[in-house]
């Protein structure tokens, strides 16, 4: 029998529509359970009428996306936050001298 | 090129004029799901009517049988774009369950086991447009369909036809559902075209 769901790496073409990362690698940690992975562990179900994202341990919903025409809503009201590993930033200027404090 | 082809206006479309506008037919039932498919033994069944004061209505599998039940044949309209025409249900109509509800609510929020819910104004559940459905097409509802029973409100788009249906809020004020928070229309209606918040 197949599985009922995807898994996450389906939401990868969907969200790369809406966010310049990619992120099924990013780490969401689920408001429901607190469980932590990569957005590509989550179990997936659709693509209609819209993505419905589910965490891996507890199958609540993290994470909903619909597409209609000409606009996308997405809900990330289920994931308390989305960690996205990123380059460092370019070098910030260098701050101007601060007067000596006392003390 | 022409902009308008001859025959776009007047050929008669498969379904005629049961069919809303952007829909097309289709033969088979496809299952569409935001989840694991909840498996509801009948003897934990039960649903419920929670009413805007607090009072609680409670039936059991064996209370919802022994109701008096009704075999609508209905058309079924799926946002995503299909219908079904004349699809045989059996089920209890919404009138029968709410014969003893007191309420002046004029919201219906719709849950259901797994966690879904469904909003809509309460006079679209009454007055004969609404059945909780335990058989389809001569067979008990299979879970995918939403058994052992879902809600069944054939004048609107399907998705506010909640499967595993378990219990109706009733409330003063509107409270958007499942997917009416995520972009889809607050009321559905097939025939106006209402699929998006926006429509
Ligand atoms: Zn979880």
């Amino acid at each position: 029998m197949t599985a009922e769901h995807l898994d996450g790496n389906a939401l990868a073409g969907p969200l790369a529509e809406i966010f310049a990362v990619d992120v099924t690698a990013a780490t969401g940690r689920c408001a429901s359970c607190g469980l932590a992975g990569p957005i590509a562990s989550l179990h997936v179900y659709g693509p209609e009428p819209g993505l419905v994202a589910r965490c891996s341990g507890c199958e609540e919903v993290v994470l909903r996306l619909v597409r209609g025409p000409g606009v996308a809503w997405l809900d990330l009201r289920g994931a308390v936050s989305l960690r996205v590993s990123l380059p460092d930033p370019p070098d910030l200027p260098d701050l101007p001298d601060l007067p000596d404090l006392p003390g | 090129m022409a902009i308008v082809s001859r025959g776009f206006h007047g050929r008669p479309r498969a379904g005629g004029d049961r069919l809303p506008p952007g829909q097309y037919l289709v033969d088979d039932f496809p299952v569409l799901s935001a989840g694991p498919t909840p498996r509801v033994p009948t003897d934990r069944w039960e649903f419920v009517i929670d009413t805007e004061s607090g009072q609680t209505h409670r039936w059991s599998w064996q209370d919802l049988m022994a109701l008096p039940s009704q075999t609508p044949t209905v058309d079924i309209h799926c946002v995503t774009r299909w219908s079904k025409l004349d699809t045989t249900w059996e089920g209890v109509s919404l009138d029968v369950l709410f014969e003893d509800v007191e309420t002046a609510a004029d919201y219906a929020l719709v849950h259901s086991y797994g966690g879904y819910t469904t909003n809509l104004p309460l006079e679209e559940l009454l007055d004969g447009k609404a059945w909780i459905a335990h058989r389809f097409d001569g067979e008990e509802l299979a879970p995918v369909h939403g058994g052992p029973a879902r809600l069944l409100v054939p004048h609107l788009y399907l998705w506010k036809s909640a499967k595993w249906v378990r219990g109706i809020r009733l409330l003063n004020e509107d409270w958007p559902g499942f997917w009416e928070t995520a972009g889809y229309h607050n009321f559905g209606d097939p025939w106006l075209e209402q699929r998006y918040e926006d429509d």
